[in-house]
Order: structure tokens, then sequence, then C-alpha cells
């Protein structure tokens, strides 16, 4: 194992994640809800569940975050950018999107709903997710960057 | 007041996606990339997250009604089974080629990452394939029925 210390981001990281964990605070406090994006895309888009209002509004913020984003902090240091880079073919996409689509509804959940608001109530369900998450994540990545790749 | 939280929460979700790298799917690769040149980067965005949720979730037990109009959802805690590891490999396996998960993807979507959008359609077939083979559209789902809201949103 080698740290890439030039990528390595952990203060941004941390606040990243901090605002990440106050989101979900928020609409746990608020709302009552659990902030898992899956789930709350699932049950609008494919459940189409009543009362989903609050969900239309969830996903809404989330889209607008980054053109918000980008017009504020347009002058920036370029860690504090949005970085979108794009080094896979479509099919990778499409095959990924189906997958994971397949699977958060398998599993009940994605990386915000077990990884951040389930392990944050400490569930065991969660932890397993997780621990699958990371398992599936690092053999494929294995497989595509190191196997496959040069 | 419901929906101004929920869209307040969703900005917030967002630019700490942003912030901290975890739209950037070369980024989310690297720190699953542990046998080559590893980024820990994102077990610092779990920490940051998971420590504030756990503290305000952990606070929030001891408040009669939750804070503003907020109740705590009441939670399944479902027995460990195999869709639940079959399923969590296979978003673990579509995470990983690609870099992207679900909240990303939609922030890509807002920024005119064509990707992003992609991705998101074939999400929305898997969940629908799912759906379709599991024979209904709802399963099990770790959030129980919603509980009906005291007045309107």
């Amino acid at each position: 194992m080698q740290v890439d210390i030039a990528s390595f981001t952990p203060w941004s990281a941390l606040l990243g994640g901090v605002l990440i964990g106050l989101a979900a605070a928020l609409l746990y406090l608020g709302i009552g809800r659990i902030a898992g994006v899956s789930g709350i895309f699932g049950k609008l888009v494919c459940d189409q569940e009543a009362n989903s209002g609050w969900r239309f509004a969830f996903l809404i913020g989330l889209i607008l975050s980054a053109p918000l984003w980008n017009a504020l902090v347009a002058e920036t240091p370029p860690a504090f950018r949005l970085h979108l880079d794009n080094p896979q073919s479509w099919a990778i996409f499409c095959v990924a999107g189906l997958a994971v689509g397949f699977g958060s509804r398998m599993a009940n959940g994605c990386t915000s709903g077990h990884g951040i608001c389930g392990l944050a109530r400490f569930s065991r369900r969660s932890l397993v997710a997780v621990l699958g998450f990371m398992t599936g994540g690092v053999w494929s990545v294995y497989l595509v960057r190191h196997l496959l790749g040069d | 007041m419901t929906y101004l939280l929920a869209s307040l929460s969703g900005l917030i979700m967002g630019c700490g996606l942003i912030l901290s790298g975890m739209t950037a799917p070369g980024k989310v690769q690297a720190f699953l990339d542990v046998t080559g040149a590893w980024d820990p980067s994102l077990a610092f965005v779990m920490a940051g997250a998971i420590g504030v949720a756990s503290i305000v979730f952990r606070l929030s037990s001891r408040l009669p009604n939750g804070l503003l109009n907020g109740r705590a959802p009441t939670l399944a805690s479902g027995a460990i089974d195999t869709p639940l590891i079959v399923g969590s490999l296979l978003f673990g396996v579509g995470w990983g080629i690609s870099g992207i998960c679900p909240g990303p993807a939609l922030v890509g979507i807002g920024a005119g990452y064509l990707p992003s959008t992609v991705f998101v359609i074939c999400l929305l077939f898997g969940m629908e394939f799912h759906a379709w083979l599991s024979g209904s559209p709802v399963s099990g789902t770790e959030e129980t029925s919603p509980t009906p809201w005291p007045g309107k949103p």
C-alpha cells in the first residue's frame, strides 16, 4: 500500500463530510427523514410514493448545489472547485448505473443511507452494507485499474 | 416549511459532496484503489459526516419531539440477510468501476456532466428491474411507512 500524498486532501474532505453530516442532521431533525439519496430517488421516481413532495424538494436542492457552488466559489483554489473527470467509456457508466440501481434497491440503501445515516445510528445492517460496498469497490477497481488497465 | 428544509438539506449535502471530492470519480476510485496509489481522503469524509450525524442523532433521541416538527423515523432493524450482502456487493462493483454513487451523480446532473445523466438513467432502469424481479414496487424498506405529519407540510 502506498499513500498518494499529492492528491490527499484531508481538510476539504473532513469539512465536506461535516456538511454532509449537517445535511443529514437537518433532514432528520427538521422533518424526521433519513437522507439516503437512493431511497429518496427510488421512492419518488420508481415507486411514485405518495407524499413525496419533500423528496422532490431534496433532490432539487441536491441538483442545484452544483450551479450554486460554481457561482459562489469560482475564484477559490483548485482543491475547492467542482471536479468532474471523465476517465471511462459510456458502456462503463451504463453498466455501473444498472448495478448501483439494482444493488441499492436490493440492499435498501446506498453510500449516504447506509454509509452515513446507518453507521451514524450504529446499525448492524448498515455496517454489513458498507463492508459490501467497500469489498465490491476495491475488487472492481483492482480489476479495472490493474488487471484490465495498464 | 417541510419543502424548504428538505431542499436546504439537499443543497447542503450537494455542497458537502462537492467540497469533499465525492463528485470526482477519479478520487473515489483512488480511495478504493488500495493496491495502487491510495488516496485516503474519503475516509475523512465518512469520519466527518458520521461524526456530526451520530452526535445529532444521539442528542435528538433525548428530545421529546425532535427539533422542529421532526419526529424520529421508525427504522427497521432487520436481520442481516442475503439480499443485503449481494445487493451491497453489486452496488460496490458499480461504484468501483465508475467512481459514481447516487448522490454525486445527481449533483453531476446539475453541473451538466453528461456521464452522470447517463448513469442516473441506467440507475433508474436498474431500480425498475429490481422492482420487476421482486414482483412488488416496494420491497422491505429500511424506513418503514411514513408517519402522517401533523397538518399540511
